[in-house]
């Protein structure tokens, strides 16, 4: 679970910075979306890891729930977990699904579609598509909203699992950790508001 | 004080329990839980009912046994404290409270609050303890060195009383503190180290076979543990047992 964490936090990063090239330069983004669509590397290596991993992580979360909830078949009736424990730590689950709801609809909606245009359609290499594809889809409103909403679960996933997952590899030392957390808590805030913030700048300038 | 207590009654292992309501009058601020409780099975047996069945023993909050969830928490709303260490003075005239017991599969009700938290005593015999030689050769403990860092860490862990509140309060009924505080107690000391990734590994593979939950993190345990026990234990455990899971054969 940790791992497949660390690596997902790791692939989030990459994402957010290139999908923040594509607010400051069109150019540069349109370069490295072409060079991400295209490279032999990423699309049939990089990309296939990804999809493990993201598989792994949401099939071990389940797995994990689902041995977690048979360890205490009789419930309490008066449960107060808010005493001693944040609300994003107890509901992983229910933050990791709405995240899985995304990724399905951001798979459908984007990936599939990429998919089709490239490798069955077999459309001509087209390195200046990028930047208005982006600009097109951020102009309804509808997905811009799904976006904001996801990025809010994503972040809440990240105030909790950030710190979770070095805990759970035993990484902690009092020298190191309230470093990692406090690095964690703004990576969950930053990173979300981040890709909040390019998606509203698209919405807000594709439709002058 | 008049209090109304909703108790989780249970006549043994099979049957199925239910919460039911008791009215107690006139306890006193400076009682003991425990001892309010003592005054309502007076109650009930003057009354020619069944007393209401809780663990207890030394009643100065170190030996583990009293539980009970109280109002939502393991051991009460105060902090670092056993039941019989929380008093009435924590609740107010008028009150309901409600008692529950431990709930877990792997702590199973014996009658109305008690539980059988013998899950822990077999994840003990699993690895709990370091082999030395009885033969009348045995070299002192005092005199091996060991870091006062360390002597500290190992005798912070060495507090656990088992009474199985990280358990109880765990929202996955994990026992991942009370094994990791026994595991690092002795991973601690020169003398646990010579068993180390044995003993990881056993205790966790006990663990798991007694049906306790994972660890994801919530930090309750380590809130509502009486003895203070620090997460600090978990991920040195969880160190244990990824170095001892690459070695072990």
């Amino acid at each position: 679970m940790a791992l497949s964490a660390l690596f997902l936090i790791v692939f989030l990063l990459q994402h957010f910075i290139i999908n923040l090239m594509s607010v400051i330069s069109e150019d540069a983004f349109n370069s490295t979306s072409h060079f991400m669509g295209t490279n032999g590397l990423i699309q049939f290596v990089m990309q296939p890891i990804l999809m493990f991993g993201i598989l792994f992580h949401f099939i071990m979360g389940f797995i994990l729930e689902s041995k977690n909830r048979s360890a205490r078949p009789e419930k309490y009736a008066m449960y107060k977990g808010s005493a001693n424990s944040s609300w994003m730590s107890r509901n992983m689950i229910w933050s990791g699904l709405f995240i899985l709801g995304f990724l399905a609809f951001h798979l459908w909606d984007f990936w599939l579609p990429e998919m089709n245009y490239k490798y069955i359609e077999g459309n001509p290499a087209d390195p200046k598509r990028y930047f208005g594809e982006v600009q097109h889809m951020f102009a309804n409103p509808i997905r811009v909203i799904v976006y904001c909403l996801s990025f809010v679960f994503l972040a809440l996933h990240l105030l909790h699992g950030f710190q979770s997952a070095f805990q759970s590899i035993g990484a902690r030392h009092p020298k190191y950790t309230p470093a990692i957390k406090a690095f964690g808590k703004w990576y969950a805030i930053l990173i979300p508001a981040g890709f909040i913030f390019i998606a509203v700048f698209h919405f807000l300038n594709g439709n002058h | 004080m008049d209090l109304t207590l909703k108790i989780w009654r249970q006549k043994n292992a099979q049957a199925k329990g239910k919460m039911e309501t008791y009215p107690v009058k006139d306890i006193s601020e400076d009682m003991s839980f425990l001892e309010m409780l003592d005054v309502l099975n007076e109650q009930l047996i003057n009354d020619g009912k069944e007393p209401v069945a809780f663990d207890h023993d030394c009643r100065e909050g170190i030996c583990g046994m009293c539980s009970l969830y109280i109002n939502g928490q393991a051991h009460g709303p105060d902090r670092e404290i056993t039941t019989c260490q929380l008093h009435m003075r924590s609740f107010k005239n008028g009150d309901t409270i409600v008692i529950e017991p431990w709930r877990a599969a792997a702590f199973p009700v014996i009658k109305d609050l008690v539980t059988d938290r013998s899950a822990f005593d077999r994840i003990m015999n699993a690895g709990g303890f370091v082999s030395v030689n009885t033969s009348g050769n045995t070299i002192d403990a005092n005199s091996i060195p060991i870091p006062k860092h360390d002597a500290d860490k190992a005798f912070d862990a060495a507090t656990c009383i088992g009474c199985g509140a990280c358990v109880a309060s765990c929202k996955n009924a994990s026992a991942m503190l009370f094994t990791s505080a026994k595991v690092s107690q002795l991973a601690l000391l020169p003398q646990g180290k010579v068993e180390a990734h044995e003993r990881v590994m056993n205790m966790v593979h006990q663990m798991d076979e007694e049906g306790f939950g994972n660890c994801t993190n919530t930090g309750a345990c380590e809130v509502e543990c009486p003895k203070g026990i620090s997460l600090e234990n978990i991920a040195r455990m969880n160190r244990e047992y990824l170095s001892a899971s690459l070695v072990s054969e």
